[in-house]
């Protein structure tokens, strides 16, 4: 039974962080990088998007999805001993 | 007052409060020394790491830096801290679950071999000399510029406090300092932020702010944008740096960020599993607190810069030119003797020399701040440099008293004489990174992006396969980290020193700079590794029970 739900535990936490760090390289290497220019065309406030996602937005990202990932995994620890 | 003063009264309470809180810490066992106990509050941890992770680099020249090239700046922004969540992710959680001292330790156990743990000392040892050696350098030049001594004094009282409060307190006095370093660098950085904001755009929010309009109703990158292209300078918001190296200069940096052993070693010192995760996210929220406020500061500053200065009368120029002028910082060339500022990106034409410092270093005297701000600005670099430089001091102790004398040289060694060693390789190590600070090597600045790289191409691959690929053996991880580390190596030394036949930028392999070659090598790494373990013999039935006791959440918890 315990090792069942290791299993889980363990196939839950992957399937997280691939979830997490698509959105983490979306932010960054894709919003903030590769796609900047086409982003660029589009203005955010006084930004042009591209710009603000390569200077802040990937930033505040970043900080969002490790706090997402505290609450994930602290309610996947829980059913865990459960 | 004057501002000497205010300077010698803000420095003076700021090392008291640092020796003071040594004092309150100092520590009794090596568990105390190198994980200050495992009894860190998950906030103060993450403080602490902010602290210890942002340099006098960080702190003095990043936003001027950004400044002045504008888009291509995001590498650092992003890379500096997308490591952050790498690290919460893949690596802090299961390493403080591992739960020993250092990265080593965790590379020689994991990959039960002292080959590997000799592969990662030496690793450990490199990356973090060449860290060290720019930020004792660092805390001589913020002495010497506000306190008025020589470099080299500078550089001695440095020496003085790190060693005072990290061969005493340990980990769990380098914690605390940095807990209060943190609170006065960052103070420190955002005051002057916050009030030139709003003189410039009537938010007091930077963040905000760079993306406002000035008083005159235009967006304030716009207005940039527009006085770059008719001055001749290439568009703030664009880059000129080419797609593939800017991808991979932000990877290398994120990857070495999560690899560099004195923000892993951070992680140790929680008491739980889930504290590792939470202090990794405050960490970076501390973190980010600063690096979004740096390119509003670049966009203040260089929109400022350029409305007093260009085709401006010399005659006319505020104080502070005058006096960064005095400090070779900014030299002003009248090639056509008009007298006027003409600040052009054509090199012919242009007769402004800026220094990338100045930028945060005269910015509240720029806005015309009180004396107090600047002395508190002083505070802050030299809290930056000196935080650092203490964090960068325990990997260094810890690896020779810990990973080479306690795990190879003389496991019998009792706790007692590890503490002892463990301050002898502090002093020795204080000594050797002020000989380095006194006479830096010409290589410094060009080794800093080594130690990201070299980071990134040994410690991170090692790792995350040790923890996610439970086939993962010894023979794979030492080949791994010697191809990946010697691929570094070879394109660094052959493209920044010109070994190997060197070569200028044209003769980068298809365009990446050195920077950005430690995606590459990383890569090499990771296929290197995973292939030579699919070939050679399974890690033992131990190992492999270890790895699953990694993944799953510790007891400690409950």
């Amino acid at each position: 039974m315990k090792n069942n739900k290791a299993d889980i535990y363990w196939k839950k936490n992957l399937k997280y962080l691939t979830i997490l760090l698509s959105i983490w390289f979306t932010v960054s290497f894709g919003f903030g990088i590769i796609l900047v220019d086409q982003l660029n065309e589009f203005q955010f406030f006084g930004f042009k998007l591209g710009f603000w996602f390569a200077q802040q937005g990937s930033i505040y990202t970043f900080v969002i999805l490790i706090f997402i990932y505290i609450f994930l995994m602290n309610r996947l620890d829980k059913f865990y001993r459960s | 007052m004057s501002l000497q003063i205010w300077i010698w009264i803000i420095v003076g309470l700021t090392f008291a409060l640092y020796i003071g809180i040594a004092i309150w810490s100092k520590a009794g066992s090596t568990n105390e020394f190198y994980i200050a106990g495992k009894g860190v509050n998950p906030i103060a941890n993450g403080m602490a790491t902010a602290a210890d992770w942002m340099s006098a680099a960080s702190f003095i020249s990043m936003a001027g830096i950004i400044s002045f090239i504008g888009y291509d700046g995001s590498v650092y922004l992003m890379g500096w801290t997308g490591g952050y969540v790498l690290l919460a992710l893949l690596l802090a959680p299961y390493l403080r679950k591992f739960g020993k001292f250092t990265v080593p330790d965790f590379i020689g156990d994991r990959y039960y071999s002292n080959v590997a743990r000799t592969v990662a000392v030496f690793c450990a040892l490199i990356v973090s000399f060449t860290y060290i050696a720019g930020q004792m350098r660092g805390v001589g030049i913020v002495f010497s510029r506000y306190l008025e001594v020589d470099i080299n004094s500078g550089v001695f009282i440095g020496m003085g406090i790190v060693l005072f409060y990290a061969i005493l307190g340990g980990m769990k006095g380098i914690t605390y300092t940095q807990v209060a370093q943190y609170c006065v660098l960052i103070f420190a950085f955002m005051v002057p932020a916050i009030f030139i904001s709003i003189q410039m755009t009537g938010n007091p929010i930077p963040q905000l702010g760079f993306g406002s309009q000035s008083a005159d109703g235009v967006y304030l990158l716009d207005k940039l944008n527009g006085l770059h292209e008719e001055l001749g300078f290439s568009e703030y918001t664009s880059g000129s740096k080419s797609t593939l190296d800017v991808f991979l200069i932000t990877a290398a940096l994120m990857i070495g960020t999560a690899g560099l052993p004195h923000v892993i070693v951070r992680f140790f010192t929680v008491k739980k599993v889930s504290d590792a995760r939470k202090s990794a996210g405050w960490a970076l929220l501390f973190i980010a607190i600063l690096y979004t406020t740096a390119p509003a500061i670049a966009v203040f500053a260089r929109t400022n810069l350029i409305e007093t200065v260009s085709e401006k009368e010399y005659s006319t120029m505020p104080y502070w030119f005058k006096k960064w002028e005095d400090t070779g910082l900014l030299t002003y060339d009248d090639k056509n003797d008009d007298n006027i500022i003409q600040y052009l990106g054509d090199e012919q034409l242009n007769e402004l020399t800026i220094d990338k410092d100045i930028m945060v270093l005269a910015n509240p005297e720029i806005a015309q701040l009180p004396n107090w701000v600047i002395a508190l600005l002083a505070a802050g670099a030299i809290a930056a440099a000196l935080s650092t430089a203490a964090g960068l001091l325990l990997v260094i102790s810890s690896s020779i008293s810990h990973d080479l004398i306690k795990r190879m040289v003389k496991p019998d060694i009792s706790d007692k004489g590890e503490l002892i060693a463990a301050r002898i390789s502090a002093f020795f190590a204080v000594l050797l990174a002020g000989y380095f600070g006194i006479n830096p090597p010409d290589f410094v600045a060009a080794t800093v992006a080594l130690a990201f790289g070299l980071a990134a191409a040994s410690f991170f691959p090692a790792i995350v396969l040790g923890i996610f690929y439970k086939k993962m053996n010894k023979e794979g991880a030492i080949s791994g980290m010697l191809i990946g580390i010697l691929s570094m190596l070879f394109y660094m030394t052959k493209f920044k020193f010109g070994w190997f036949g060197g070569g200028g930028p044209e003769d980068w392999w298809f365009g990446i700079s050195p920077e950005g070659f430690g995606t590459i090598a990383m890569l090499i790494n990771l296929i290197v590794s995973i292939t030579v373990s699919n070939f050679t013999s399974q890690p033992p039935e131990k190992i492999i029970k270890l790895v699953e006791n990694i993944r799953l959440p510790s007891d400690d918890d409950l």
